[in-house]
């Protein structure tokens, strides 16, 4: 069995061995990907800065932000992954005490309970948890023999649900389906069953039905329905949602000009610096606009997946996985809610709208990215 | 195939994970073309119906602010109501000049500095709290002269608007302010407090419960804010409704409350400082919550002058203070028939017991003598009916020492001592009752023999308020059923339930002993109420007491003639009727009052009331309906239409 794996294992390895480590393997620095992080983190500060009313204030912030996840990006790359993935069920842990610390002493806005301050310090949990879910995730099933059997499926299940649950007892519900749509993609990727899969979507569909009409109070119904038509609410969510698909509409193919977009400069848009800032960017720079940008996306999740295959190990192959596939998550839901295609759940638009840790903790995923991508090629025997 | 057969096969993990990649690399072009395909839509193909939506912005959504639920008393009378007022105000986007504006404005109309600060507030609040081309309010009250001024200046005003709006109005003035509350403009602080969900609630409402009922039951008597979404020209004026949805008015209050009880209780105090509650014994609801002085509460709705308010907030006499609910005072004698009752279930004293009482009480080996109201002493065999019916220290100190701490401090907690009776009005305070774990935790010391026998006379640490000894009256008069005193009977068409539970389970003997006495204080020869059982038709039971004053504006200055006034003892008085079968439960203190017979008197005249002429409950007028529908949003007067 040894001897069929060393051969199996030997063409690809013999390949890379004759590579020389360049300058950038080095210091642990995957060009491509950096190449297409500075063209995004670029573009949408020239967003912002018109998205929040030609102020420097958020654009300062957010570029020293930027320049922090990029610090954070370059010390994650340097961990090795053997090391990452010893440590992963303590950083776990920890991620996961932190949460329901969170839920005993945390302090909030709007009802909502996220933040915890340590020493005149605030800090959100769930970011932390942003990265250990698949972290972990990737850790369990990459030592494990795959694909993944039932035990350890429903293992993993039990590593997802646990963090899912207390971010939805925040409550934070766009948070927590993240997470938990972070942590079910390693599960994918790691070769889960069709059987599996198609018996869950069965389930799922077969148990919908009697939900709503036995489980569910009405007002949860009404909640529901108005998530998914949120034009019924037009003082709330609602008028959000017309204001921003006027805004993109209005926009047309090229768009109304840097600075000059009526809606978002006149105050219509609301949010227009953070969850909306699509908007902004639809409005003034027109279809051609959100092309180039959702291009520059394209490129940096090929580029992910693309480091994800190359990947030696189980666990770098599941967690760079998880990672790009997380980060699509992101965009496609902003993108889907400002355009009315989605349910309106507070999800940022990665690396583009204001928000500080979000930025830091997304980089840093990009700078574990970096970590595998990069990775000396092992002769294991 | 069993677990330990398998071994890690990377090849064909790296296989997998290939192929797997390479599904979600598919799942992803396709819903990136999803999202195009969206985008191409709301840009090019509907991109004229955006434009011309976008072009000012024609299509806006308008707030209808519901109309506030009424509050009504008992029979109907109305307590607080909506009335039409007008409102100028300004809609910064239309205006081209805001400072030439306000200074033409000001020409016009007396608008005070106050009211200009207000407005620059209101003015600068965060992006996200205020819409665009939302009226921001300037100056409430308009009358018709100056209604008809700024219309005739119209032409030079443009974005200026005089809107018809409701106003809170409180029919009955200063009778109920301290339950009913009064609404406010809602500040910053209220507005922080909000989340988005809530906020949207106020949308097109800018007054919010302050105090009082109005605090309490703000949701169900705000109601539910309805819109419309209009198209308007470039002015910002109103040229077709497109779709409408009402507002739901707010929920209408009916409440226990009396407003003859009320005024009853308010002309018994005749001017002096205190406070009245009256509680029906079989439901728990408050009959009469009074607090005296008060105060108007129509002056806070629409924004109290400064001056106003400083008045009010540094009078001696605190009207804004709510006596009823927050007042601690010393129960003095108050608290001896429910002293005597757990007595007897302790078996500590039966109705024979006797004491001695020469005026004075002295602990063994101690100097100290704790004297008797009456300086010479009740007399030789002073037994329990005796004992409650004269009000004598003596026989109580005897009872409080046998009995001790701990034995009274639980007893009396069962009637709800030293803590919230959860009364349904904002603010109450707790009063203290206190323990032997209290005093070590404040303040730091062991309890002495004679605390306790301070405590047996409802003096030292001691503090209620009048609702409570309201609630533990009513609780005596039903045999030992606590229910929660609450003001609210009827919330719409909801009855709400009464919260009773049975905290005293005495022997039927013990309670007739003491209700028997309680009889006593008012009906017996010596009894010390026995002024009020002149000419009743009915008999009750009661207990007056007196308690030395601990000022509860010691900081504030009088002068000396006002300072003695000041110094004199609290009258108080208990009592519930008819004594064979208790309806109404009674608390009444008056500040400085001196005589208990004082309090003892108001309570008369309120059993009398209630009994005689008051137990019928009204129902509600039958316009109640029609009135809350009454909107009057479509009524927006735009200058110059």
């Amino acid at each position: 069995m040894v001897q069929q794996d060393f051969q199996r294992r030997m063409p690809e390895a013999s390949r890379d061995l004759r590579k020389p480590v360049g300058f950038w393997q080095r210091i642990h620095i995957d060009i491509p990907l950096l190449f297409g992080l500075f063209a995004l983190t670029a573009y949408g500060l020239i967003v912002l800065y018109s998205a929040s009313g030609e102020t420097k204030f958020y654009v300062q912030r957010q570029a020293v932000f930027i320049a922090l996840g990029y610090v954070a990006m370059f010390t994650a790359a340097q961990f090795k992954m053997s090391f990452l993935q010893r440590w992963s069920p303590w950083f776990y842990l920890g991620g996961v005490g932190l949460l329901a610390l969170v839920l005993v002493m945390g302090s909030g806005a709007k009802g909502a309970q996220r933040w915890l301050s340590l020493g005149g310090f605030r800090f959100q949990p769930s970011e932390v948890i942003k990265l250990a879910v698949p972290m972990m995730v990737a850790s369990y099933l990459g030592a494990r023999v795959l694909p993944p059997s039932f035990k350890h499926i429903v293992i993993s299940l039990m590593i997802v649900g646990l963090p899912t649950v207390l971010i939805l007892e925040q409550p934070d519900l766009g948070t927590s389906l993240l997470i938990a749509a972070s942590g079910l993609i390693g599960l994918f990727f790691s070769g889960l069953r069709w059987r599996y899969i198609l018996g869950a979507a069965f389930l799922a569909l077969m148990s919908a039905w009697p939900m709503w009409q036995f489980v569910l109070r009405d007002y949860q119904k009404q909640r529901i329905l108005t998530m998914f038509n949120p034009e019924a609410d037009k003082l709330g969510a609602g008028w959000n949602i017309i204001q921003s698909k006027t805004a993109i509409g209005s926009g047309g193919i090229y768009g109304k000009g840097w600075m000059n977009g009526t809606q978002s400069q006149l105050n219509f848009l609301p949010e227009s610096h953070t969850d909306f800032i699509i908007a902004v960017l639809a409005e003034e720079f027109g279809l051609l606009g959100v092309l180039l940008l959702l291009l520059i996306y394209l490129f940096i999740l090929g580029r992910g997946l693309l480091i994800a295959s190359r990947a030696q190990s189980s666990f770098n192959r599941i967690l760079a996985g998880c990672i790009t596939f997380t980060f699509f998550v992101y965009i496609f839901v902003n993108i889907g809610m400002v355009t009315g295609l989605l349910p309106v759940v507070g999800v940022p638009l990665p690396l583009v709208s204001h928000g500080g840790t979000a930025i830091v903790t997304l980089l840093t995923g990009f700078g574990l990215l970096m970590a595998i991508s990069t990775e000396r090629r092992k002769v294991s025997i | 195939m069993s677990e330990h057969l398998r071994f890690k096969d990377h090849y064909n993990e790296a296989r997998i994970f290939f192929r797997r990649a390479i599904i979600v690399a598919g799942l992803i072009i396709a819903l990136v073309i999803m999202l195009i395909a969206r985008l191409y839509t709301l840009q090019v193909v509907e991109y004229q119906t955006y434009v011309t939506q976008s072009d000012r912005n024609r299509v806006q959504v308008q707030p209808l602010p519901p109309t506030r639920g009424l509050i009504y008393d008992r029979r109907g009378e109305l307590l607080a109501e909506n009335r039409p007022s007008y409102t100028l105000s300004i809609v910064k986007e239309q205006v081209e000049s805001l400072d030439a504006t306000l200074r033409l404005i000001r020409q016009l109309v007396d608008i005070s500095d106050d009211e200009l600060e207000d407005f620059d507030k209101r003015l600068k609040r965060p992006k996200r709290r205020r819409r665009p081309y939302e009226p921001i309010p300037l100056r409430y009250l308009l009358d018709e002269e100056e209604i008809a001024k700024i219309a005739v200046n119209e032409y030079r005003l443009k974005g200026v608007v005089v809107e018809a709006q409701l106003v809170r109005y409180y029919p009955q003035m200063d009778l109920f302010a301290h339950n009913v509350g009064y609404v406010g403009r809602i500040n910053e602080r209220e507005l922080k407090a909000l989340d988005s969900e809530e906020y949207a609630l106020y949308n097109g409402t800018d007054s919010i419960g302050k105090i009082g009922l109005e605090k309490q039951y703000e949701t169900l008597l705000l109601g539910e804010v309805g819109y419309q979404q209009v198209e308007t020209n470039a002015r910002g004026r109103v040229l077709r409704v497109l779709e409408r949805t009402d507002p739901t008015p707010g929920e209408n209050l009916k409440l226990f409350l009396d407003a003859q009880l009320q005024r009853k209780a308010v002309s018994a105090l005749g001017g002096r400082r205190g406070a009245v509650v009256a509680i029906e014994i079989a439901s728990g609801g408050v009959l009469a919550m009074v607090s005296a002085p008060s105060y108007d509460p129509n002056l806070f709705v629409t924004g109290i002058s400064f001056k106003n308010y400083k008045a009010l907030n540094e009078s001696p006499d605190l009207p804004l203070f709510n006596r009823a609910i927050q007042g601690g005072y010393p129960p003095g004698s108050t608290l001896k028939p429910m002293l005597a009752l757990g007595g007897l279930e302790a078996n500590i004293i039966d109705e024979h017991y006797s004491v001695r009482d020469p005026g004075y009480y002295q602990l063994e080996g101690e100097e100290r003598r704790y004297r008797d109201w009456k300086k010479r002493g009740h007399g030789h065999r002073i037994a329990l009916k005796q004992a409650v019916a004269e009000s004598c220290d003596v026989y109580y100190y005897d009872l409080a020492f046998r009995m001790g701490i701990d034995r009274m401090h639980s007893f009396g907690d069962k009637f709800g001592l030293g803590e919230r009776t959860g009364v349904d009005v904002p603010s109450e305070r707790s009063g203290l009752w206190p323990s032997r774990q209290w005093k070590r935790g404040v303040r730091g010391l062991p309890w002495f023999p004679g605390d306790s026998l301070n405590m047996g006379i409802g003096q030292g640490f001691v503090l209620t308020t009048p609702l409570q000894l309201a609630s533990m009256t009513a609780t005596m008069a039903s045999k030992g059923v606590r229910r929660q005193p609450r003001l609210v009977q009827r919330v719409g068409e909801e009855e709400l339930p009464d919260k009773a539970s049975q905290v005293v389970n005495a022997s039927e003997k013990n309670w007739a002993l003491v209700m028997d006495a309680m009889e006593e204080v008012v009906h017996g020869q010596r009894g010390t109420a026995k002024s009020i059982a002149r000419k009743a038709n009915f008999r009750m039971g009661g207990k007056t007491g007196t308690a030395q004053v601990v000022g509860i504006a010691q900081d504030a200055e009088y002068d000396s003639e006002a300072l003695a006034e000041r110094q004199r003892d609290h009258a108080l008085f208990v009592g519930y009727a008819p004594a064979d079968d208790p309806k109404i439960a009674v608390a009444v203190i008056v500040e400085n009052g001196e005589k208990s017979s004082s309090a003892a008197k108001i309570a008369r005249v309120l059993f009398d009331e209630y009994l005689l002429h008051g137990q019928l409950d009204g129902d509600l007028p039958e316009d109640a309906e029609q009135n809350t529908a009454a909107y009057i949003g479509d009524d927006a007067v735009e200058v110059g239409r």
